[in-house]
């Protein structure tokens, strides 16, 4: 053959197109023939949304209860002082509200409200994120891949609720290591973490755990739905969103 | 031809060769390199994959894993015989790999790799301070 520049280049040029489709055949790594699919036990809606019946549950004592119920069900860590770890926590009316009023009624001045994740539908951690580690999914969930969190804390300071919290330690060392719930993981040093409205529960059928905690207080359902429970609730009850005029669209709504 | 520096050159590359063959001396003798022996699970004959397949590809799947439990919400896996499982490593993996230092680790030692799934999953024999 003749050994021209030409000839050379085309060689280079299979020779590349070769490791290139000799490589995408390696990626499809699951086995051949296998396929994904939803479990059919899994919860599904087009929007989560959750209703929160202040009346019912507001107190500390009782909102402890829900937050128990979630830190064990997540092993979230108990720390002391500022760096604490909170899914769900409780906490007053202007700090929930941003509206604060000097003449309240009694009863609303005293009462606490159980502060969580919104799971906002314009939510400004999942704009901020640079890794995609917080995404939002079709169901409204506003998800944390942990793999993926370089602890740049972006979201933090765009969360206008202070949902979240950052891991300022390795979380370990405040969890009972006796008492862990096995099938969910823990978080290591460096990441932020929040609720994450028991996506891992609704795709077992069942519902979050701060719902079941919460003997009728917590209401959970679709809210596109109008049939639904949310729905119903909302129908029935004034309610109001936490800071709506940030925009941000929250899907948790509080009975006041 | 002449060679100059010979002395030198010979010299060094004779040191340089006794450094560069050293771990072939230091290994020679021992014996040959055997595949660890793993505990295989004892309820359990055939894994999510055939055996060569995990050995070769469980990272990808995991990964494959999570991304389609956590992006795309399908959180069940067919394998290629129409069998289904859940896609979770504590709940699916763990539950028949019951001990991490008698299967994960073997390999891992063996290969000098240090995965971190261990920073945030849990263990099968579960944690201790
Ligand atoms: S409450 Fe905060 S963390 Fe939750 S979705 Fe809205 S902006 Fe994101
Ligand atoms: S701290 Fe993690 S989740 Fe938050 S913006 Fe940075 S990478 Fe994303």
């Amino acid at each position: 053959m003749n050994h021209t520049r030409r000839n050379f280049l085309k060689f280079a040029g299979l020779t590349a197109a070769g490791l290139c489709v000799a490589s995408a055949g390696s990626i499809m790594a699951a086995g051949a023939g296998a396929t994904e699919k939803v479990s059919e036990k899994a919860l599904k809606a087009k929007r989560w949304a959750m209703v929160i019946d202040t009346k019912k549950v507001g107190t500390k004592e009782a909102i402890d209860v829900l937050a128990k119920a979630c830190h064990a069900a997540h092993n979230v860590p108990d720390i002391p002082g500022k760096q604490n770890v909170k899914w769900l926590w409780a906490d007053g009316f202007e700090q929930a509200f941003d509206q604060p009023n000097n003449f309240m009624d009694e009863s609303l001045e005293k009462r606490q409200f159980a502060l969580l994740c919104n799971h906002c539908t314009n939510a400004s951690c999942v704009r901020v994120c640079p890794t995609q580690a917080t995404y939002k999914r079709p169901d409204g969930i506003v998800a944390m891949d942990y793999h993926r969190c370089i602890g740049c804390r972006y979201c933090m300071a765009a969360c206008p609720f202070g949902a979240r919290s950052f891991n300022f330690m390795e979380p370990r060392l405040h969890l009972d290591l006796t008492k862990l719930n096995k099938e969910f993981p823990t978080r290591m040093r460096g990441v932020v973490e929040k609720c994450n409205f028991c996506v891992e529960l609704l795709a077992q059928g069942k519902q979050p755990a701060c719902v079941e905690a919460s003997a009728g207080a917590l209401v959970f359902g679709d809210l596109s739905d109008p049939a639904s429970e949310v729905r119903k609730v909302l129908r029935e009850h004034y309610t109001i969103r936490r800071k709506p005029a940030l925009g941000t669209e929250p899907s948790v709504y509080y009975i006041i | 031809m002449k060679l100059y520096n010979g002395g030198k050159i010979i010299t060094g590359l004779v040191i340089f060769l006794g450094i560069f063959l050293t771990p072939l001396a230091y290994n020679a003798g021992k014996a040959a390199y055997t595949q660890p022996k793993l505990k295989m699970p004892e309820n359990e004959k055939q894994c999510v994959e055939s055996k060569e397949f995990m050995r070769t590809q469980h990272m990808q799947l995991l990964n494959e894993w999570r991304d389609f439990a956590l992006r795309d919400g399908k959180r069940v896996y067919v394998n290629s015989k129409g069998k289904e499982f859940e896609m979770s490593l504590q709940k699916t993996c763990m539950k028949c790999h019951t001990n991490k230092a008698e299967f994960c680790d073997k390999c891992h030692n063996d290969a000098a790799v240090t995965p971190y799934c261990w920073d945030c999953h849990i263990q099968p024999e579960g944690l201790k301070k």
